[in-house]
Formats: C-alpha cells, structure tokens, sequence
C-alpha cells in the first residue's frame, strides 16, 4: 500500500487538475445544469453521483469540450476548454482518456488494433514498439489473450476492459468514467473497481467516476460530489458523506425509495384521476 | 390558417438549417490532404461501395440493355429503321439510363449501407468516443466514405454502358437479326463523346456528390437510437432517389435541352 | 491497419473495368480513332443545302469510311452551308481537282454522310482546297413538290 498520507498530502498542495465554474446547461426547455461549481484534485478519484437523468454524463462531455455551456466555464489545467480552437482542443484531448458507458470499441477494429488506434494515430512509433505498448495495456486489463478477437465477440464487462486498455494507451493524465459499473455481474464490477484503483495507485492519473453504484463508488472514490436538481448538493469524503445530515443525501447514500426525491412522476392527485368523469385519460 | 402558415414556415426554417449544416459538414469532411493512412481507409471503402455494387449494377444493366433493345426493335421496325437501334440503345444509356439507374441502385445498396453504419458508429458512441481520442470523425469515417462514393459510382455507371450496350448487341444483333456493322457504325455516327459520353459522366458525377453527401450526412446527423438509424435510412433511399430524378431533368434540360 | 491484398486487388481490377470501360466506349461505341490527327488533311466543300447533315457525318468514298464532317458553318458570302471535310492523310494530293461531294442518305430515315466520287482531273487537291463540285442533300418536301408540280404541267 501507498503511503497515503504523505501522497495526499502532496496532491492537495498542488492545484486542482480540473476546475467547473458556475457551469449552466439546458437543452431545450429542461435546464440540466443550474450553476454547478466542483473541483477535481490531481492524482485522486473523484466520484461524481447523484440520481439517474442528473445529466451527469452531459457532466462529462462538457468537462471533455463535446458540448459547450450556455454560461460557466471548464479549466483543465488551466486552459478553458471552451475557448480554445478546434486543434487545441484535440490537443488537450490526447491528455484524457474517457470510458464510455457501452465501450464504443471500433467495431470495424480486433482488441488488438482498437487499444493500438491512439497510438498510431497519434505517435510515430515503430510496429514493434507498438507492439509491445499494446501489450502491456491489455495485459494490465487481463485481456491479452483476447486480442484477435472482435469487439462484437466480447462480453460487456470484457468490452469495458478493452475500453479501458484503450483509454490508458496514450497515458493519459486524467481519466473519465462514465458509468463503469452499470450492467455488469458481480464479477466483472469487482474487477473493474479493482482496475479503477490499481491505475491510479500506479500511474499516479487523475479519475472521475460518474456513477450511481453506491456501494462500489465509494469503496474507491477519494472525494465524492453529489448532484441533484441541477446543482451540487452535497461533497465531503465518502466518510462525511455517509453521516451527512441532509436527507436528499441520505436518502440516496442510503438507497430508499421514497423520500425527498419523489418515487412518483409528478401527477395530479391519484383519487381525483381515478374519479375523473368520462374516464378518457 | 395562421397556424398553418407558422407551422409552414417552421418547416421551412428548419429545412433551411438542416441544408446549412449538411453544407458545413460536406465542406469540413471533403477537403483536407489526405494521408497515407487516409488512402487506406479510402481503399477499403472504395472495396465496399464500390466492388461489391459492381455485380448488381452490371446484372441491372445487361437487362436493361436488352429490354431496351427489344422495345426499340419494334418500334422501329414499323417505319424499317431497325439499323438505327445501335443508335438509340447507346444514347438512351449513355445520356440517361445509366447514370440514373447506376445512381438510384447505388442509393440503394450502398447508400443506405453507409447510413446505417455511421449511424450505429454513433449509436454506439464510436464516433464520441474518436473525438475524445483526439481524432476527427469527419475525417476519419466520414471523408474516406464520401470520396469512395465520389469515385465508385462514375465507374459503375461506365460499367453500367457497357454491360447495356452489350445487352443490346446480343438481342438485337444476336436474336433479332440487326446487321451488326450497322449496329456498331451507327452507333459511332450518332454518339459524341464529349457531349454524349462526357455528360452522361457528369451526371454520373453530380449524382455521386448527391447520394453519398446525403447518405452519410443521414447517417451522421441521426438520432442515435435503433428507430432513429431505420428513419434516416428510409429517408436516404428516398432524398436521395428524388434528389437524382429532379436533378436528372435539370441536368439534362442544360446539357441536350438546349438551355445552354 | 493492416491492408487485405484480397481487397487492395478487387479495388485495382474495379478501377481497371472503370478505365477499359471508358476506353471501349470511347473506341467502339463514339468512333475515336487513336490515330493522331496529324494523319488527316482538311478539304471543303459548299453545299446550297446541307439537309440534316451534322458535324462527325461520315465521308465515305465508293461505300469505304475516309473522313468525317469535322465543322459545318454558313458561308456568309454565298449564303450556303460550309463544310469542313477532315480527310486519311494518304489521300492527299490523290484526289483529282473535279472530284464531286454529295450529301447522301442511307437507306430511308438513316443517317446522312458524304459520298465522294474522284474525275478524271490530272490535278490534284491539296489540303484546304474546295471541292467545286457538289450536290445538295435531297429535302423530301422539295422532292414532293417537284412531283406534284410536273403532274399539273402535264
């Protein structure tokens, strides 16, 4: 084990690696996003949760420059993401690796050639070299028997690893989950928090974990941001988190059905439907 | 009737739009240097669109040729100019039928093909997931794609030609008993190669831009899910048929309509 | 990415049908000749009417194919069409002065050509000389009227 206290020392001395600011989004009429603010320290996991339909995946396209805010602004690093040009943005892309929800392997690609894709477009490497790189990424992953085969020939979790090879093959300095864990067996979730954390002991990255797996985020996460309604509710550790006072967090730290965030869609009284005359809708 | 007019011009504003941003998109994914690694992709699609529509393009043609040459003989072996079917199976091919024909079976099995795979691409998150790479999708999946329908289906439409006026020869010459020097020197006699065969490619041409530019534009504007793929390969085939009938009238009212 | 030899050589051999393609109908169905054309001189010819004679009409000499009709224009001074005969380079200086041009067509609703038929002229035609001798398209409607008007003078 790390000696972490003197790691996380050193991580909080420095400046944080991504900073949102009063960030606003809406799409259409629905406002997603009403001035949400978070920082994601370097070198840590960062876990951000909160209930389905939060826009925490919009989250993270507009932290990776995919979408753009009505209002607010995404540093990375210090640059504003929104601001830079086309070629800069790619540029600031090559240092992040995202994990999609379903993979997104190619599907036109072997595991071999998909984790192997970044790099050979964005180095100049020789084949061997290549090679070898690839290699060591799936090994990482516990996929390198599996490189001939195609992505349609892998299981979910199995497709996640590979995803997560590819991620990790340009060495990125920060990583963005998104919904590791959803849809997996027990087995594979257990693998891939092993994953999650292995990496960032190792190589030291920066991870956000968007997700609603309560029990697997938490184990892992060094921070945890709770958002509902549009807005950061909640933040703390995992620890400060579990204790808070606040019911919406704890109704969701929890898993209860019912609570401040309504089990129910909002609907007009249910007696006076039933009781509607005509009885049409 | 206010409404209607509103909801008129709603629909046409966002026609408009939807033909602005196929525009942008046409002009980011075809132009730019292509690298040796664009070759490749541009290889392979070329083999997709393009080698694997040349059976059936050829298959359509040596019919159509044939049937042709069977309509034309006996009209006109009413009026005892049944040397001139050469002549006119060559220029009803060569100005029309060949590259409409090329063109609508093209929007058929390889337009609609490429919509439903950049569709999935984006269904699947693939082309989100090559932009976080750091990769263009535009031109990486998009400008190999376009560019192999730009060359694939000109040459179809020559291979179309042929295979039709060959299908003309043989039932005309072979079955009906048209002498065949007066098959062939007719037709050399009546058809010009610029302005019949150098057209009919132009056309050819205009039509690829149109049917690979709206199938893989359906494909990549779609939404994302398995109705959504379904709607916009629909609409493809049909824009696309459209777009090539319309443009045809117009085309040929320029070239041999003497608009000019 | 690896490249498929299967697939490198399918692409090969579709571009290759597309250039033969194009050649066949270049050759054999609009008539191309890969002859150069300095192999050809030029002759012409005025005609008091051309009919429906059109520009790339063949010229023929007793049934053989020896040119075709390269520019057809009217001839402001005489008010009659001008026509341009691109000539086989062999033929130069071999056709005598009083060789005559006729618009023929063959057969009833066939195309129409140029047939030439040579004198007894020791003098030759060099390149860019008129043809003196020449004889009209037959127009059906004039055929017609002639008819109808020898009838009534009988």
């Amino acid at each position: 084990m790390f000696d972490n206290y003197s790691r996380g020392a050193q991580a909080m001395s420095e400046s944080p690696f991504v900073v949102v600011e009063g960030l606003h989004f809406s799409r259409g009429d629905k406002d997603i996003f009403r001035g949400v603010a978070l920082q994601i320290p370097r070198g840590k996991i960062t876990a951000i949760m909160g209930p389905s339909g939060t826009g925490k995946t919009t989250l993270l396209k507009l932290i990776g420059g995919q979408l753009t805010p009505d209002a607010g602004r995404v540093l990375i690093d210090g640059e504003d993401v929104h601001r830079l040009s086309r070629k800069a943005l790619f540029a600031v892309r090559r240092r992040m690796g995202m994990l999609f929800q379903s993979g997104a392997l190619f599907s036109d690609l072997n595991v071999f050639e998909n984790v192997a894709f970044p790099l050979r477009v964005h180095t100049d490497l020789p084949d061997a070299m290549i090679r070898d790189l690839v290699l060591m990424k799936l090994e990482a992953v516990g996929l390198r028997g599996a490189r001939e085969l195609m992505s349609s020939e892998l299981s979910g979790g199995m497709a996640r690893r590979v995803a997560l090879a590819r991620a990790i093959a340009l060495d990125p300095e920060l990583i963005l989950y998104d919904e590791p864990f959803v849809g997996q067996d027990p087995i594979s979730k257990g693998v891939l928090v092993q994953l999650i954390k292995r990496l960032n002991d190792a190589l030291g990255l920066t991870a956000v974990v968007v997700s609603h797996d309560i029990g697997e985020t938490l184990s892992i996460a060094d921070y945890v941001y709770v958002i509902a309604d549009g807005q950061v509710m909640a933040h703390g550790t995992p620890k400060t988190l579990d204790v808070d006072q606040d019911p919406r967090v704890n109704q969701f730290v929890h898993g209860e059905p019912d609570g401040p965030v309504p089990f129910h869609y909002p609907a007009e009284d249910y007696f006076s439907d039933i009781l509607r005359e005509g009885g049409v809708r | 009737m206010i409404h209607h007019v509103t909801a008129l011009g709603r629909r046409g504003c966002n026609l408009l739009e939807a033909m602005g941003r196929a525009g942008i998109f046409l002009a980011q994914s075809a132009v730019g240097v292509p690298s040796k690694e664009g070759w490749t992709l541009w290889l392979r699609q070329m083999h997709f669109v393009g080698v694997l529509s040349l059976a059936i393009v050829l298959v359509s043609g040596l019919f159509i040729g044939m049937v042709l040459a069977l309509q034309g003989y006996t009209i006109l072996v009413d009026f005892g100019a049944e040397q001139a079917l050469g002549q006119m199976v060559a220029l009803s091919l060569l100005r029309e039928l060949a590259p409409v024909v090329a063109a609508l079976l093209f929007a058929g099995r390889a337009g609609s093909a490429l919509t439903a795979e950049i569709g999935l691409m984006k269904a699947t998150e693939q082309l989100t997931s090559m932009e976080m790479i750091g990769v263009d999708p535009l031109r990486r999946v998009v400008a190999p794609r376009l560019w192999a329908g730009f060359v694939a289906l000109p040459v179809l439409t020559i291979g179309f030609s042929v295979v039709g006026i060959y299908g003309g020869y043989l039932v005309g010459v072979e079955w009906l008993g048209v002498f065949e020097g007066s098959y062939w020197s007719n037709m050399q006699a009546s058809v010009e190669f610029v302005n019949d065969i150098g057209n009919g490619m132009l056309k050819s041409l205009v039509f690829a831009v149109v049917v690979t530019w709206i199938a893989v534009f359906q494909g990549y504007d779609l939404i994302p899910t398995s109705e959504g793929i379904s709607r916009a390969t629909t609409r493809t085939v049909v824009y696309s048929s459209l777009a090539v009938l319309g443009l045809d009238f117009v085309l040929t009212a320029i070239m041999f309509g003497g608009l000019s | 990415m690896k490249r498929s030899k299967t697939m490198e050589l399918g692409v090969g051999l579709f571009m290759l049908v597309g250039i033969l393609g194009l050649v066949f109908l270049g050759l054999r169905v609009s008539g191309l000749t890969l002859q150069p054309p300095s192999d050809t001189f030029r002759l012409q010819a005025n005609f008091g009417n051309i009919g429906g004679l059109s520009p790339r009409a063949r010229v023929t000499m007793a049934g053989v194919t020896v040119g075709r009709v390269s520019e057809i224009e009217l001839d402001t001074e005489w008010y009659d069409a001008r026509v341009v005969l691109e000539l086989d380079g062999e033929l130069e200086g071999k056709l005598s002065r009083d060789t005559t041009a006729a618009i023929l067509t063959s057969g009833l609703l066939g195309e129409q050509y140029i047939g030439l038929s040579v004198g007894g002229d020791p003098e030759t035609l060099q390149a860019g000389d008129t043809i003196r001798d020449t004889q009209s398209a037959v127009v059906l409607e004039e055929l017609i009227q002639q008819f109808v008007s020898n009838m009534v003078n009988e």
